[in-house]
């Protein structure tokens, strides 16, 4: 005899749509659901590759090498900031900031240099004052402010004092290390690519092998678990915008590296950008749930849609509107389908059970 | 006689205007069962938190053996080796049943100089506090969100008694559960009991607390009623107490 606690303690209060679904599930076949869950749970690479596959059939420079090394630069601060974004959603938080970060470390990078500052010094300190602005932003969100506000509020003033800073002009840069990240390579791939790849790889790592990564998680899937059970919570959090901070300085070094210019026009709309490749990946806006892979993904998706619009010669403003269409159904999917879809996939894991 | 194994003293709590505790005192030897029940609101919640080192109280003392305990986070509390079973399990959905076992004290290895998850000794370990538990889960790989309430409960069980502990808190570990369900929360009870670990149970169920426990603290309104040996006491008696907050042994000397 197996003992076993076998009572029910109904989850209907967590979870309204897992009673239904259930329900329903009883008229789709077991291969049909399982199905089902693959397509939402990988969706988005699904996505990408047949966005790949009708381009290169629509367009002959759109499977080009050259096309697509520049994509990827063009997705790497995406993918840089990107990374900072999915250890903040993975604590239930958002970053609205980053955008304005971007402008403020291009300004003030593009100025410092243009005094004559070592570049090796340049780069550390704007570095120093991306994380220092995020953990900032981080003490005041475990003061209880909600992320959204206190990053809206960031927005705007740190784009304002990147304003003030310059007096709204675009400084040259010329420094020939900055021109290396803007537009060298090593071994035929772009510097950019190569540092966005970096921190993917070293953010994955923290994230699915390290005690900070786990309790990032268990902060935002359900705080007051974490809390009792003794995680620093507002340790985790400061961290995880200080770390953010600090991407959206290295995102800015490398949108001004290779603009070669410090502009407080860099990085307009960058954070909804950032957001929507984060939430396109399956990182869930209400924490617990993050995956960096799926951030870079989400990165490329967005780039490449863009790129093959462009070939295609669609009016820029429309890519505009499509991206935003994007971004509502990747937030559907997110929220709607996958609880749905998780429920199947749970319905059919018991099946397999018995 | 031997010191108390667990001992608070004049514990006072209040959240801004309300007060949940006035001056609330416990002791408990060790392998005891203690039965805390009273009506809703009473504090048993927040009397049990404190003495886990989730909340800090406004006032009073907490003695282990004798010594005052100087814990002030749930990590200090386990170190001493008390072990709390929240009221709704206090299980992280999206994580796994392995990682929710380990959360907070995971075990590492070193990756090259950086300490990482060990997560194959964690997931083998998990498995073997199971089987060992004869508690049963589909897969300790598998996110707690996938678990039934019973399920979860294991995982939560199996967390508190896993981990040598000498005071297991039970928050309502039998409400929802069914009848086989409170026999094997009852077995888990007497077994922790039998290996010399003192248990503390938050019950509405008087029953669960006379098939197993020693000792009875009634409260109510953040104040003691009474305490009772469970041989020396029946249902009848506990009930009046819960309801009226007044200790008939003690009727005509308390002025209300
Ligand atoms: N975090 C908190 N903030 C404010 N008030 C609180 C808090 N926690 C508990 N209280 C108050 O303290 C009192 C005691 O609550 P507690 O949860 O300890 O009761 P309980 O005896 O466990 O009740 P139940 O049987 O319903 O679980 C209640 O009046 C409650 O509203
Ligand atoms: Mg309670």
């Amino acid at each position: 005899m197996r003992p076993e606690i076998s009572g029910r303690i109904s989850n209907e209060k967590r979870y309204p749509v897992t009673d239904t679904s259930l329900a329903r599930s009883g008229t789709a076949s077991r291969t049909q659901r399982q199905v089902i869950v693959a397509l939402v749970r990988y969706g988005m690479f699904i996505a990408l590759a047949i966005w790949l596959i009708a381009m290169s059939l629509s367009s002959e420079y759109f499977l080009t090498l050259t096309n697509f090394l520049n994509v990827l630069r063009q997705a790497a601060p995406l993918i840089i900031i990107g990374t900072g974004m999915t250890f903040v959603m993975a604590t239930a938080g958002i970053d609205l900031s980053v955008g304005a970060t971007v402008a403020l470390i291009s300004v003030l990078a593009a100025s410092w240099l243009s005094f004559g500052l070592p570049v090796l010094v340049v780069l550390p300190l704007v570095l120093l004052v991306g994380i220092l602005i995020g953990a900032l932003t981080g003490y005041i969100v475990t003061l209880g402010v909600p992320a959204f506000v206190v990053t809206l509020a960031g927005l705007t003033s740190i784009r304002g004092v990147a304003f003030v800073y310059s007096d709204g002009y675009a400084t040259p840069i010329n420094d020939p290390v900055m021109i290396w990240i803007g537009r060298g390579d090593l071994f035929g791939i772009n510097a950019p690519f190569l540092i966005a790849m970096v921190v993917a790889v070293i953010g994955w790592f923290v994230l699915n092998r390290t005690r900070f990564g786990l309790h990032t998680l268990a902060t935002g899937g359900r705080e007051e678990a974490a809390r009792v059970m003794g995680l620093g919570i507002d340790r985790i959090k400061i961290m995880v915008y200080a770390l953010t901070g600090g991407l959206a300085a290295l995102g800015g070094i490398v949108i001004s590296a290779r603009l070669s210019n410090g502009s407080p026009n860099a990085g307009v709309m960058l954070e909804l950008e950032v957001i929507a490749a984060t939430v396109l990946g399956g990182t869930s806006l209400f924490g617990g749930r993050a995956t960096i892979a799926g951030t870079v993904v989400g990165a490329l998706l967005i780039n490449f849609v863009r790129n093959g619009l462009n070939l295609m010669g669609v009016n820029p403003y429309w890519v505009q509107v499509v991206t935003g269409i994007i971004l509502v159904v990747a937030v559907l999917m997110n929220t709607v389908l996958n609880r749905r879809v998780e429920s199947w996939a749970r319905a059919t894991t018991e099946e397999d059970e018995e | 006689m031997s010191v108390n194994h667990i001992e608070m003293r004049n514990i006072y709590k209040s959240f801004g205007a309300v007060t949940a505790l006035h001056d609330v005192s416990l002791e408990l030897q060790a392998g005891k069962v203690l039965g805390l029940v009273g009506d809703n609101a009473a504090g048993k919640s927040t009397l049990m938190k404190i003495l886990a080192g989730a909340i800090p109280p406004s006032r009073g003392e907490i003695l282990i053996d004798g010594k005052p305990a100087t814990y002030s986070s749930p990590i200090g509390a386990r170190e001493s080796g008390i072990e709390m079973i929240y009221q709704d399990f206090a299980l992280v959905p999206e994580l796994t049943v392995a990682q929710n076992i380990f959360l907070g004290r995971e075990i590492t290895r070193s990756f090259g100089g950086i300490r990482v998850l060990d997560r194959k000794k964690m997931n083998e370990r998990a498995r073997k506090l199971f089987s060992s538990l004869g508690l049963r889960v589909p897969s300790v790989t598998l996110s707690v969100q996938a678990l039934s309430g019973g399920q979860q409960q294991a995982v939560a069980i199996a967390r508190a008694t896993g981990f040598d502990a000498r005071l297991v808190i039970m928050d309502e570990p039998t409400a929802n559960l069914g009848a086989p369900a409170i026999e094997k929360v009852r077995d888990t009870i007497t077994g922790l009991k039998e290996a010399g670990v003192s248990v503390i149970i938050i019950s509405h169920r008087l029953e669960d607390i006379f098939a197993i426990g020693d000792y009875m603290m009634v409260m109510k309104q953040g104040r003691v009623v009474g305490r009772r040996d469970v041989h020396d006491t029946d249902n009848a008696e506990i009930v009046e107490m819960i309801v009226t907050g007044q200790d008939p042994r003690r009727a005509g000397k308390a002025v209300a």
